[in-house]
């Protein structure tokens, strides 16, 4: 892997922000994008932008090639069974709302349960409490332990023959922690319970096989893995997927529409009411196109490798509390932490002025946030294009930021 | 460190973040606002006790950055023995501040001018405004009664 190779396939890195080279350890909130993703979108939009799967003439003939070869390239991505399984949603969020909408209502009823764990993004917390409420089902929360693991103890422990749904992150967006899924997947199949998998932060880092996993639905996010914001994917076993009801009923999605009723079209494409973020979804195939080349696995080993130096040098920093496991074999490319006294957006504002963006605050994880014990973490997040040099920047940024609040106070 | 730097960061704003006026809860309140910023988790609670159309004493709790509470200390400092109407005009005077617009020159905000360097950081600009939408929603609210 040719990290300055990378890199110059990447415009936006080489700039100045704040009179400093730029240094984005921001992925984890969204990566930035190759050069082939954005020529790819504006191709599209030059030379053959037309509606899809209607029409007869040339352009909607290659604009609906593009749209569903790019579904055909995500369906190999994950190692689906078949592109029927594999439907393009507007992000990780959709893609779990659906399932909760669609899924968890039809199927869940009084004395049900519904297990997460502390770590959740708000996006896999906030759908199951509705789903939950609508239902009369019960939610139920993994604990963690000390170190922000989760142990698959604690997971048999609170999956019971009453649990329908058991939905966890791959990859905490904060701790950065690889959860066991594969393992938890076989519990809740034990129980007779569905496993959901959020993808969001583990999609963009490793190889991801469903096949493999045995997860029953899949969700994750184009842009936080080179691809456009907007575009995301719902994977489900086509079993399931076929005696759901979609969410969003119009165009695109119905087979035959009556007076008083209407059926649907066959999976995936029931799922997709209304004409679909077809320029998102070529450009996601133009991501996955990229990562291949660069290859997941390389991806990977280059995310632990700077996960374990920042670990390292950021540990030897006096004051600094770093939250999730230190074995940075437990991880994925990003650390979380606070630096003394000083409130995670201040140390976020001096980085930004040395052209360090980090992110700052809760990260949609609240209930995670109280575990912690803290009301706001510091995040910096690596991705393939990142360099040791970028967390040596890093590490100087926040011994200046201790110095700079140790002397206006 | 850059300039816009310490112009974010003065010194006044630093002595009220680590020695912070008003800090805790009134217990004889008249009125009581809580208030966060859901993008960020920064939080406060505001309690002023108004009396004839005077605002008695406030103080301030919650949890953020060094910008975020030295503002509550500030705000809660300039408007304690105000009217109410004159607290409110404040209100506006700081969020034009904040906008960046020019302010009257025969205006005295006391220490709180040392925020005008906030308006230059737009990320920070909902950092300092949250004691002042606190105050603004409490006493609009209390004069509907």
């Amino acid at each position: 892997m040719n990290i300055q190779d990378i890199r110059s396939q990447f415009p936006i890195l080489h700039q100045e922000v704040n009179d400093h080279p730029l240094v984005y350890l921001d992925s984890s909130a969204t990566s930035q994008k190759p050069v082939r993703v954005i020529e790819t979108i504006e191709k599209y939009y030059k030379e053959y932008n037309s509606n899809v799967h209607r029409g007869v003439h040339t352009l909607g003939t290659r604009a609906t090639d593009a749209y569903e070869g790019a579904r055909e390239k995500v369906r190999k991505f994950i190692n689906a069974k078949s592109i029927q399984e594999v439907i393009f949603t507007r992000g990780t969020t959709t893609s779990l709302n659906w399932v909760a909408a669609s899924y968890a209502t039809a199927n869940l009823k009084q004395g049900d349960e519904i297990v997460i764990t502390y770590m959740e993004h708000h996006s896999n917390i906030i759908p199951w409490q509705q789903a939950a409420k609508r239902t009369g089902a019960t939610l139920k929360y993994i604990p963690l332990q000390e170190d922000g693991t989760i142990s698959l103890d604690d997971v048999r422990a609170t999956v019971t023959a009453n649990t329908k749904i058991v939905s966890v992150m791959q990859v905490s967006n904060v701790l950065g922690v690889i959860n066991p899924v594969k393992e938890i997947a076989q519990i809740a199949h034990e129980n007779g319970a569905v496993m959901v998998v959020d993808g969001a932060q583990s999609a963009p880092h490793m190889k991801i096989d469903v096949q493999d996993l045995d997860c029953d639905f899949l969700a994750f996010s184009g842009h936080k893995m080179c691809g456009p914001t907007g575009i995301g994917v719902l994977y489900g076993k086509k079993h399931l997927l076929e005696n759901m009801e979609p969410v969003e009923f119009g165009g695109e999605m119905i087979d035959f529409v009556e007076l008083y009723d209407s059926t649907w079209k066959e999976l995936p494409w029931k799922f997709e009411g209304g004409t679909p973020i077809i320029a998102g979804a070529i450009g996601l195939g133009a991501a996955i196109d990229f990562l291949n080349e660069v290859g997941m696995e390389k991806i990977a080993e280059h995310d632990h490798k700077l996960a374990a130096y920042a670990l390292e040098r950021m540990a030897g920093i006096e004051g600094i509390s770093i939250y999730g496991p230190l074995d940075p074999a437990k991880r994925t490319g990003m650390v979380t932490f606070n630096l003394d006294d000083v409130h995670p957006h201040d140390v976020a504002t001096v980085l930004d002025a040395e052209g360090i963006a980090v992110r700052a605050g809760h990260h949609c994880a609240q209930p995670l946030m109280k575990w912690l014990q803290v009301s706001a973490t510091a995040r910096a997040s690596f991705y393939l294009y990142n360099t040791e040099e970028d967390i040596d920047k890093l590490v100087e940024g926040l011994v200046k930021t201790k110095e700079y609040f140790s002397d206006v106070f | 460190m850059s300039s816009n730097l310490d112009a974010l960061y003065r010194r006044v704003i630093m002595d009220h973040y680590k020695k912070p006026r008003n800090r805790g809860v009134l217990e004889d309140s008249s009125l009581t606002i809580n208030m966060n910023n859901p993008t960020c988790g920064d939080r406060i609670q505001l309690t002023m006790k108004v009396d004839e159309g005077i605002v008695k004493d406030a103080r301030y709790d919650g949890e953020g950055c060094s910008i975020s509470m030295s503002s509550a200390s500030m705000m809660t400092e300039a408007i304690k023995g105000k009217k109410v109407e004159d607290a409110l005009k404040m209100a506006t005077l700081f969020s034009d501040m904040m906008q960046g617009k020019d302010l009257d020159d025969n205006l005295d905000l006391g220490d709180i001018e040392a925020l005008q360097g906030v308006s230059k950081f737009p990320a920070r600009i909902k950092c300092a405004t949250l004691a002042w939408k606190a105050m603004e929603k409490g006493l609009k609210e209390d004069g509907q009664h």
